[in-house]
């Protein structure tokens, strides 16, 4: 009788055992699956560059089975209109790229001219002279710059800052564009101000404190200790922060769509209107077109140029950043 | 070299008023960038809040109108095919002749009359009929939008002697509104309605409808990729080239100007797989691919701040490293993965220019109802609008910007208080 | 030693200082004379408060946003919190070397020549050549840089760092060097030429030294203060000090029973 029930009861472990092993392996493969989906999903990202890359080398090629290399790279005429239809006269259209770089060039620098002093001005204060209220008050504002859609910088500059460049320099006797290049890279340099701030805000905080002290020591003033050792010590991480916010500004697209010019003029005077590639990328392509016509395909080469661009950048500015941090962990 | 025992005391000092002078000069130039960022921000916010504000209310006039049922019915049949197509705008116009009985001998008068109403009081009229065929026969006072300019002349923004207006028109609308038929009512066309060429029947809805569909695809896909990818990286992956390649393209990829999303969209979802063009599906499919970096580096900073304790102590029970992460790990680091999500999303909704370049960017009146109806996106209405030539256009614009920070406002404030509530000191 | 006027009366005096890192009391009534031209030693247990008060004598504390200072600190009988105390003028009157040698990322010449920069103390190229050269010289750091004035700092060893970080601190003649365990990163070999250049410095300087080596404080100190949990347990001779200590707390902390 005992026998029997312990026998039961053996059987019953025995089969609760088996039961738990069958969840056991269930689970293990399971866990294979997910694991499976884990890897699988992180090659999206991978596979979104490989995309970007292939899209935009294969129309490239493309295009330039229409345009020789050399004119494309070193024309210096763009006017794609032309090239709407095949029977008209001049039908190849004209696309040289150096007065979209140039145009391009022209209002990063003035983007850059206003981010980089006052972004950079902007970092030191919150790192090295705010308290910690002024700080919590400060940090948003930049935040909240940071968060405004371009298309409404787009809008303002259209709206306030164009015309208010004009009226102010023909009141002085310039003749000024009312799509200048200064306008667009004025308010593009508001945008970009929160960048290169809160990088820079990053690198400078990441300056030990012992070189800091090492200078107050030997009789500095707060500023002479910015300006002379703190700067100094950050300035690679300094240099990739303004390289992200320069890769940002030829990269941005709706500011100059919205507030510069469509033209391509050869200048680098900021209060003509110049165009950019980005406002030429979305020109070419929006309107009524044959997906196949080197109209569009120009686009495509023009995005190859602009991702080659702010990839060098951005390798170079996360490098320079990486190192930096490294040098003072 | 003077004695070194004697102390250079005297020079210091005759240097301490320049160089506080320039430590004054240098805490104010901090002071003025930061001053500048702010008064630039204010300004912004002021230009398009006051630009817009107006926006939000709309000139209506009121029409003592006859719904005649031998112009609307001649059949009496009611049936809605005949009631949907009948000549609504002979109703607006006798009801304005009852008003202007001077006005309509004149051919040229009568059309200056008709230009003071909204090309969509027809419309208006037809819609009520549809809902209360009832009405028909019955003389009612309506009020019906007005025409955009006599709109912005009512706001001002017009003058009256711009010339837009002729001496008859102003006289009109002066009489009108000596006998109390002109009002300033709330805009709700502009909540309820899609695109228009016709400034005071142009609405934000579709756009709105389009965003909403555009993001949700965007959240769909971007979340389950992104936290998983995290996770995999995070808890998983082993340190090797590899997963460094990955690293490192993410950290590119968040780096790329989106305009190269939208080439990357219009050649492989449009070209290659042979999606529909315009349709907020693509869209949402381009927007996930940049919003993937945002969501992937959120998650993997709250995944690496859950303390490893609390992993290890899972494991020592004898879970899974999976099973510690699924339901350890990950649900504390769940705010902090939402948070980044909602920022990342919030990003997203602002993005234009890689929805112009798959083609969300036509003229669309009718509001999208699915992931594959032609939409455009708020912002990109707004850069519709924006490069409209009607002034009225540009009140518009500003209102719908009003409309999207509001929504980013509310997106930035959820991400905040989630922050606030769940953030945890270890 | 000359006994001249200026020798008896203390170049630093500190009376009834207490310092707070927000609600811990870091060091409590704190009474101590600095005499010029000695070297004085601040020893004690890790976390006793020595580096705290070294910091209080330039206000270096006062980078520290939780830290506040109570009491009176006078140098040459001025008080150096008071509000119209400029802090430039008087970190420049009493320089400081650290702990971990920190030059910083330029050129060794132009790591020395900083402070005499700032504080315009050379009137040409040539003065300014003179005071780096001196100031080499005396750190004794001369001989093995002159070739590669240009060099980076930061390529130096730790122990040419640390000299050069005095070199730097002597350059602007300041009256007192504060200096916080400046051997504690360096080897032996580099430890006793800094020792010895202390004892060189004392002529024209008033120094006050940190370390955690009881042998360097007998070695390099005329007097030796001993701190243990935030209280000044014993000042004297370094001598007495190390020989008949009064309080017995110092007593056991020299024989290896506390710390
Ligand atoms: N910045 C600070 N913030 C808060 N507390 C501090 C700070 N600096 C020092 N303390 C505290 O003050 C007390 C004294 O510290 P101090 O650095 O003066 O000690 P010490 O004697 O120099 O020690 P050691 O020999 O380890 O350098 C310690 O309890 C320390 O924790
Ligand atoms: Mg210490």
């Amino acid at each position: 009788m005992a026998q029997a029930v312990a026998a039961a009861e053996g059987g019953e472990r025995s089969s609760l055992l088996a039961a738990a092993q069958g969840r056991r392996a269930r689970q293990i493969l399971g866990e294979r699956v997910l694991l499976g989906l884990l890897v699988a999903s992180s090659l999206v990202a991978i596979l979104t560059t490989i995309g970007i890359v292939l899209s935009l080398l294969f129309e490239t090629i493309r295009f330039l089975d229409a345009v020789p290399l050399f004119d494309f790279l070193f024309g210096l005429n763009w006017s794609p209109q032309i090239a709407i239809r095949e029977d008209q006269v001049g039908s190849s259209g004209a696309f040289g790229v150096i007065p979209l770089l140039v145009g391009t060039g022209l209002i990063a620098a003035v983007a850059m001219t206003v981010a980089g002093p006052l972004g950079l001005l902007s970092a030191v204060y919150l790192a090295e002279y705010a308290t910690p209220r002024a700080r919590s008050l400060a940090k948003p504002i930049l935040e909240i710059l940071a968060g405004i859609p371009t298309v409404v910088y787009g809008f303002f500059a259209v709206l306030v800052v164009a015309p208010f460049v004009r009226d102010s320099s023909e009141s002085i006797g310039f003749e000024v564009s009312s799509e200048s290049a200064l306008a667009a890279g004025v308010v593009m340099g508001v945008m970009i101000i929160p960048i290169v701030s809160s990088l820079a805000d990053d690198v400078i905080s990441a300056v030990p404190q012992s070189l800091r002290e090492g200078a107050y020591g030997l009789g500095a003033t707060k500023s002479e200790t910015v300006r002379d050792v703190v700067l100094p010590a950050a300035l690679p991480g300094i240099g990739g922060a303004l390289l992200l916010g320069v890769s940002r500004a030829i990269g941005e697209t709706m500011i100059v769509v919205m507030a510069a010019g469509l033209s391509a003029h050869l200048t680098v005077n900021p209060l003509q209107a110049v165009t950019t590639i980005t406002v030429q990328m979305v020109a070419l392509l929006t309107g009524d077109q044959e997906f196949d016509s080197p109209k569009t395909l120009a686009a495509f080469a023009l995005g190859l140029l602009l991702f080659i661009a702010t990839l060098i950048l951005n390798l170079i500015a996360l490098m320079l950043v990486r190192r930096y941090q490294e040098r003072y962990d | 070299m003077t004695d070194p025992r004697q102390s250079p005391t005297e020079t210091i000092l005759a240097s301490l008023p320049r160089r506080r002078r320039a430590e004054a000069r240098f805490r104010i130039y901090g002071i003025a960038a930061i001053g500048v960022a702010l008064a630039f921000l204010v300004l912004l916010i002021g230009a398009i809040g006051s630009k817009g504000i107006g926006a939000f209310s709309q000139a209506e006039i009121a029409l003592d109108v006859t719904l005649d049922e031998s112009v609307l019915d001649p059949s009496g049949t009611r049936d809605p095919e005949t009631l949907s197509t009948a000549n609504y705008r002979a109703v607006v116009r006798a009801a304005l002749g009852e008003i202007f009985p001077e006005a309509v001998s004149k051919r040229r008068d009568r059309r200056k009359l008709m230009a003071l109403v909204s090309a969509g009081a027809g419309f208006e009229l037809r819609e009520l009929v549809l809902e209360d065929p009832g009405a028909i026969g019955q003389t009612m006072r309506v009020w019906v939008p007005a025409d955009d300019e006599v709109d912005m002349l009512l706001k001002g923004a017009i003058a009256r002697e711009s010339g837009r207006f002729n001496d008859k028109q102003l006289a009109w609308l002066d009489r009108l509104e000596e006998e109390g038929r002109i009002r300033s009512a709330f805009n709700w066309r502009f909540f309820s309605s899609g695109d228009s060429r016709e400034p005071e029947l142009a609405g934000i809805l579709g756009a709105i409808s389009g965003s909403f569909f555009a993001l949700l695809t965007c959240l769909v896909l971007s979340f389950p990729l992104g936290v998983m990818t995290a996770i995999y990286l995070e808890e998983f992956a082993p340190r090797n080239r590899w997963t460094d390649l990955i690293e490192i393209n993410i950290n590119n990829l968040a780096a790329v100007p989106s305009i190269v999303f939208g080439l990357l969209g219009l050649a492989i979802f449009l070209g290659f797989m042979g999606l529909t063009r315009s349709a907020p599906l693509v869209g949402g499919m381009v927007l996930a691919l940049m919003t993937l970096p945002t969501v992937i580096i959120a998650t993997r900073a709250s995944l690496r701040a859950v303390p490893p304790s609390i992993r290890e102590a899972a494991i020592g029970l004898g879970a899974s490293r999976m099973q510690a992460m699924l339901h350890h790990t990950l649900p504390l680091a769940m705010p902090g993965i939402m948070t980044g999500t909602i920022i990342g999303m919030a990003q997203a909704l602002g993005e234009s220019a890689p929805l112009i370049m798959i083609g969300m960017v036509a003229f669309i009146v009718d509001v999208p109802q699915g992931l594959l109806d032609p939409a455009s996106a708020l912002p990109v209405q707004i850069y519709i609008w924006a490069d409209s030539p009607e002034r009225a256009f540009a009140e518009k614009t500003a209102a719908a910007i009003i409309v999207l920070l509001a929504f980013l406002v509310v997106m930035n404030l959820t991400a905040v208080i989630l922050r606030r509530r769940f953030e945890r000191r270890w | 030693m000359d006994m001249t006027p200026s020798n008896l009366m203390p170049k630093l005096t500190a009376r009834g200082v207490n310092v707070f890192y927000d609600d811990a009391h870091a060091l409590k009534q704190v009474d101590l004379d600095i005499r010029a031209h000695e070297v004085t030693a601040l020893i004690g247990p890790s976390g006793c408060g020595k580096s705290t008060f070294l910091r209080c004598l330039n206000r270096m504390n006062d980078l520290i946003e939780i830290c506040r200072v109570d009491g009176d600190i006078r140098l040459d009988g001025e008080d150096i919190y008071d509000p119209a105390v400029d802090l430039v003028y008087l970190r420049a009157r009493i320089g400081m070397v650290f702990q971990k040698p920190n030059p910083f990322p330029k050129s060794i010449y132009d790591n020395v020549a900083y402070g005499p920069k700032i504080h315009g103390l050379a009137r040409s190229r040539a003065d300014m050549d003179e005071i780096v050269v001196s100031s080499l010289e005396r750190a004794g750091l001369w001989d093995e840089v002159k070739d590669r004035l240009e060099a980076p700092a930061t390529g130096l060893s730790g122990g040419q760092q640390q000299r050069l970080c005095i070199a730097r601190a002597i350059a602007v003649r300041p009256e007192v060097i504060l200096m916080d365990e400046p051997c504690s990163a360096l080897d032996p070999i580099a430890t006793a030429r800094i020792e010895a250049l202390i004892d060189e410095l004392k002529q024209n300087f008033t120094i006050v030294i940190v370390t955690h080596s009881m042998q360097q404080a007998a070695r390099v100190s005329q007097r030796t203060a001993f701190f243990h949990l935030g209280n000044l347990v014993e000042v004297g001779d370094t001598d007495t000090v190390f020989t008949r200590p009064v309080d017995p707390r110092t007593e056991s902390y020299i024989s290896g029973r506390i710390g």
